[in-house]
């Protein structure tokens, strides 16, 4: 494209203006969460309070146990992307490469149920959690997200673009399926693996709605529901608020910015769905 | 080659059986257990029994159900159109080859990864009618803001402005890959036959984006039919049900009411809704694979 002078600077302003827009509801978060009551409720606002009342967040973390809070996610979080990556990963390669009766109806069926919203799955897994006493236990969490047909499907197509030549000198050596998916397709398929782990941290970390319905005792909370709760109960404590909201956020915002290209790449790896 | 076959019918039992289990278990098992419950009048106390189509004939004439279903259309119908021409223009600035584009991504990317219960907290701090930011903004420009989480009017376009500030970031993304994969050479040839910059946007690369378009819309439009964190923490589906969406109403006959069978069949419903969208999508797909 002809380079046209204006056009660059322009894009500068509007980006720079919509960066703004989408960093500053942030910033007033974190500003609010070092203020004193008072000083929250003057008109017009203000950026910054007379001091910086870090201890709003131990005022926050004696009311509310939200260090429980956040083992408790990391817990489910880490446990529910490495059981899914692995369920994921051995059934996508099993799709991908071996041939058994039933192999293509069975995919149809995992395909069939991709676009299956959770509200519709929803009742039958809470009277089953109900049935076998696992209502308000981080197990109603962990077992249904071990499993997903989204990333059964994403890492099958992913595997079967792997050229069939470089497992045929370790079938020939006698290698099994399992030796073959460990040590050739595991180990190709990082940057896929890894893009399907952050989409599923995401979704695990930020869930509201599966807290919400399994769990109902204080300390067995997800961060997302102490979060909630607490708003509940303290719902004009805005500083108090505003700190658990920057203790909520900032764990995955490391992560994210440590990794931001494996966010990106995620993204358009969902998008490709649509080509 | 057959006693291969027969090996490799073993390893993929093995290999598929964690997966197959748990997709029976939490994915195929409930699909088809919501549907037979949405034929029944269960409440969790008394015992199940089927009471035919009497759930369905009840959500036809439901008025609730129907406010709960104009809600999400008008939720959808808004908020679909604007989150999506809005992240297509900021994806043609952003793919100027600009500097900072690390900073300006990561910027719009995360609203996107924030919790929505995070994001929530935040936006009703801002919507605060006597000392939120949002009503102190338009009092420069002499407007005397709404009281917008708590006025049946304003409610439901103040969650929606929420909702496209959260969402713009990942639509934007997916059109920066969709612009990038464009080739130059369409461009050097519209320069070369002198054509100005609409013409060049109106010509090349509006219709050659056209799949992720039709992608980011179909996305959009599922997402938005299943909206519930947003309407769950900033409104509690008020005031007066004017932001109460289907998942909402879903979620109070299963979770506060127990009226599992009528909260199944609008699962289904909603089911219907994401099918047909789904369908039209798999449909269009097939037009658009000459490219």
């Amino acid at each position: 494209m002809k380079p046209r002078i204006w056009l660059k600077p322009a894009a500068h302003i509007v980006l720079i203006v919509g960066s703004f827009l989408m960093l500053f509801p942030f910033l007033w978060s974190i500003s609010t969460s070092l203020k004193d009551m008072n000083e929250v409720f003057t008109y017009p606002p203000k950026w910054l309070g007379e001091s910086l009342k870090f201890a709003n967040y131990e005022h926050m973390t004696q009311r509310f146990p939200f260090y429980r809070f956040f083992f408790n996610t990391l817990k489910i979080t880490v446990i529910v992307v490495v059981l899914q990556l692995l369920t994921s990963a051995m059934a996508g390669f099993v799709f991908a490469r071996l041939r058994f009766k039933f192999r293509d109806g069975l995919f149809g069926v995992y395909l069939a149920t991709l676009m299956v919203p959770a509200q519709v799955t929803m009742i039958p897994t809470f009277l089953l959690m109900k049935e076998y006493g696992l209502l308000d236990t981080h197990w109603s969490l962990i077992l249904p997200g071990i499993v997903s047909a989204f990333g059964t499907f994403l890492l099958r197509q992913f595997f079967s673009t792997i050229p069939v030549s470089l497992e045929e000198a370790a079938k020939i050596d006698g290698c099994t399926p399992f030796g073959i998916f460990w040590r050739i397709f595991v180990p190709l398929s990082k940057p896929a693996l890894a893009t399907l782990g952050i989409f599923i941290m995401l979704g695990t970390w930020n869930d509201f709605m599966n807290p919400l319905i399994f769990l109902s005792s204080m300390n067995k909370m997800t961060l997302t529901l102490g979060l909630a709760n607490m708003q509940g109960l303290y719902s004009t404590d805005w500083p108090a608020l505003m700190a658990a909201t920057v203790i909520t956020i900032l764990p995955i915002l490391i992560v994210f910015l440590a990794a931001q290209d494996l966010f990106v790449r995620g993204v358009t790896l969902s998008g490709l769905k649509g080509e | 080659m057959k006693s291969l076959a027969y090996k490799d019918g073993f390893w993929a039992f093995l290999m598929l059986l964690p997966n197959v289990l748990g997709f029976l278990l939490f994915l195929l098992a409930p699909v088809l257990a919501t549907f037979a419950i949405s034929f029944s009048d269960w409440n969790l106390t008394d015992d199940f029994r089927f009471n035919g189509f009497d759930n369905y004939k009840e959500l036809a004439s439901d008025p609730v159900f129907h406010k709960v279903l104009g809600n999400t259309f008008y939720f959808t119908l808004v908020s679909v159109p604007i989150g999506i021409v809005l992240s297509l223009l900021l994806a043609v600035f952003l793919n100027q080859k600009l500097r900072f584009i690390r900073f300006y991504r990561a910027a719009f990317f995360i609203p996107v990864i924030s919790s929505m219960v995070a994001v929530s907290v935040i936006w009703q701090w801002i919507y605060n009618p006597e000392f939120g930011l949002l009503n102190y903004a338009l009092s420069w420009f002499g407007i005397d803001g709404p009281a917008w989480l708590t006025s049946p009017k304003w409610a439901m376009p103040a969650v929606i402005i929420t909702s496209i500030w959260k969402s713009l970031g990942f639509n934007m993304l997916l059109f920066l890959a969709g612009l990038q994969s464009i080739s130059e050479s369409y461009y050097e040839a519209a320069d070369i036959d002198g054509a100005r910059w609409y013409s060049k946007f109106a010509r090349i690369t509006v219709p050659l984006l056209s799949p992720t378009t039709f992608f980011v819309t179909v996305m959009s439009i599922i997402n938005s039919f299943q909206v519930f964190d947003m309407a769950y923490l900033m409104t509690q589906g008020g005031p007066a049900r004017s932001t109460s969406v289907l998942v909402y109403y879903v979620f109070q006959n299963a979770f506060q009411y127990f009226r599992m069978g009528y909260a199944s069949a609008m699962a289904y419903v909603l089911f219907f809704i994401v099918l047909i969208v789904t369908f039209i999508q798999f449909w269009r797909q097939r037009k658009w694979s000459i490219y």
